[in-house]
């Protein structure tokens, strides 16, 4: 590209055009093609961005005219709210259940469909579907299995279990949801996995296998480490799917019974949209997007070290 | 203890280690596609097997189909989204490749800083903007319309990252023929790279079609008028809401309708859509 554009500027242009050429670039049609992107960026995400930190300080009512300055009182009226800590304990018990069950069997079904199988498009299908349909639907389908006299409740009274109040019992009711989105979203985790182990230099199997290594010890000692790269990803992309809960409890429970469902997002929602305190909501999204990247920089960190194996 | 069981069926028969293995492997997808079975046969049960734990219904009947039609303008509900993300990802397309081919292709000042501003952005929470973009549609009268749901996502860094990496990977000579040729940067863009860059573009277009159909929280936030509801929000809202009055039938009837597209969707572009997945895990 370099050649092509150096033929076609002008040699022996003035001191001043050849300075301004020298900043610029070679090619100033680069400008022209990137302002689609750097008018979208100003209006859609770099005014929006100021304007969150504006709201947080401001007793901003979408209803009301006076909108009062009231520095972080937003940020200290979170501190002592009850249904905030809840929300955040919920997303708390929805990731200690959802990512180790998100990491095994999505580790367990990538390693299957990576061998030789028949029907592999069968089961791929099988397992990927749930990913593609939207959150907000399924979720209507799994109220109704989840539901007091649904179809789970029903299958378990054939063996004289139950029945578990999956959605309507507050101890359990954020662990449904968790096994629900980890079927929702297992299949994209299983291809960042497969496409991990396909990257693995078959070579070292062989060698292990000529060594005697037996398939647990392979699979230990070459698949595992081999698959670190993929595991953090795994790992930080289901948290901040966590921090992100909403249209699930949204559709199922509504945040209940007894807040046991109540996510950071549902909270905003409800903050914005039922009470129509956008200053408060959007001191809840900061918040919510300084825990995710706090959290996630520590994975990374830890992750790094501690599963170096 | 894994290695003891391990080798116990190791010593099994290789047609029982295989039986046993595609039978569990069978039981874990039916397990993945019961809920989908559950809506299929669900939609088409008569009243009275409605609650019923068979899955195979009696007498199959179409009338919870018949009474989404009468109950919710679900055609306009399809109308609106096919409408709305179409020219979404027809956008997308269009102007994040150009983006894309200045940041590959191009040498201007300032690219370099133009590219790591994107990736910045790929990493903000969308709650974080949530609430003020909310806002700024509201002022800008977009509530309750077509431009609202289309506007905030006529570009995506995604796309545009997405675009970028391809184009870097195309030879330097195609585009040079090309120029020597009388070619413009547009023409070459989309006459030369396009051609070359079908995976790619159906990647983006398929992550794009499909977030925003399947997409309930923004539709929500900004319509509240029937008329420009799509039809995630408008299946949504009538299976929550009163409208179903606890028609189990008739919502699985509609659920139906609203994700069968993105199956197909699925289905059709599998391919491209996985290697997508893949390509953007491994990359992080």
């Amino acid at each position: 590209m370099a050649r092509a554009d150096l033929a076609a500027s002008p040699r022996g242009a003035p001191g001043i055009v050849r300075a301004w050429r020298g900043l610029r670039g070679p090619n100033p049609i680069g400008y022209l093609f990137t302002l689609p992107y750097v008018l979208f960026f100003a209006v859609f995400t770099a005014y929006p961005l100021g304007f969150a930190f504006y709201l947080t300080v401001h007793d901003w009512n979408i209803v009301r005219d006076v909108r009062p300055f009231v520095g972080a009182r937003n940020f200290e009226r979170l501190l002592g709210d009850e249904l905030f800590w809840k929300a955040l304990a919920n997303t708390g018990v929805f990731l200690v259940v959802h990512i180790p069950l998100q990491i095994v069997i999505a580790l367990l079904l990538s390693v299957i469909l990576n061998q030789q199988l028949r029907a592999r498009a069968f089961f791929r299908v099988a397992f990927f579907l749930p990913f593609v349909t939207s959150g907000a639907i399924i979720s209507l389908v799994w109220l109704r299995l989840y539901a007091d006299d649904g179809m789970l409740n029903m299958y378990l009274g054939l063996f004289g279990l139950g029945p578990v109040g999956w959605l309507s019992d507050p101890r359990v009711a954020m662990t449904s949801i968790a096994v629900m989105a980890t079927w929702k979203n297992v299949g994209y985790y299983l291809m960042i996995f497969l496409a991990a182990l396909q990257a693995i230099p078959e070579q070292l199997y062989e060698e292990a296998y000529l060594n005697g290594a037996t398939a647990w010890q392979r699979f230990a000692h070459i698949t595992f480490p081999m698959l670190n790269p993929a595991f953090i990803l795994v790992v930080i992309l289901s948290t901040i799917g966590g921090f992100s809960l909403f249209v699930e409890p949204f559709v199922m429970t509504g945040g209940g019974p007894l807040d046991a469902t109540l996510s950071l997002v549902l909270y905003l929602y409800q903050q914005a949209f039922q009470f129509l305190r956008m200053g408060y909501a959007a001191a809840i999204g900061v918040v919510l997007a300084l825990m995710i990247f706090l959290v996630t920089l520590i994975q990374r960190k830890y992750l790094e070290r501690e599963v170096g194996l | 203890m894994h290695d003891r069981l391990a080798r116990r069926i190791e010593g099994w028969p290789a047609h029982a280690r295989r039986a046993l293995f595609y039978g569990l492997l069978l039981a874990a997808a039916l397990t993945f596609l019961f809920p989908f079975l559950f809506m299929v046969s669900t939609s088409v049960k008569g009243a009275r097997e409605l609650y019923s734990m068979n899955l195979i219904p009696q007498e199959p009947t179409l009338d919870h189909y018949r009474a989404v039609f009468t109950q919710i303008p679900i055609g306009r509900a399809l109308f609106n989204s096919a409408l709305v993300y179409g020219l979404q990802t027809l956008s997308v397309l269009v102007l994040s490749s150009i983006v894309g081919y200045a940041l590959a292709r191009l040498r201007f000042f300032g690219r370099e800083f133009v590219f790591n501003v994107i990736l910045l952005t790929m990493m903000i929470p969308g709650q974080l903007l949530l609430i003020p973009l909310y806002i700024l549609i509201v002022r800008f009268g977009w509530t309750d319309s077509y431009q609202g749901l289309i506007v905030p996502g006529m570009v995506s860094a995604f796309g545009i990252f997405m675009f970028r990496q391809h184009f870097l990977t195309i030879p330097q000579e195609l585009i040079d023929a090309a120029r020597v040729d009388g070619a413009s940067d547009l023409t070459i863009l989309f006459r030369v790279i396009w051609p070359l860059s079908v995976p790619v573009l159906i990647t983006v277009g398929v992550f794009t079609f499909m977030g925003g159909w399947n997409d309930f929280l923004w539709p929500a936030i900004v319509n509240r008028d029937i008329a420009y509801q799509t039809l995630t929000q408008m299946v949504t809202l009538y299976g929550i809401g009163g409208q179903a009055g606890g028609q189990v039938g008739a919502v699985m009837a509609s659920t139906l309708i609203a994700v069968l597209p993105m199956i197909v969707v699925y289905l059709v572009f599998q391919r491209y859509y996985l290697q997508g997945i893949a390509s953007t895990g491994v990359k992080g």
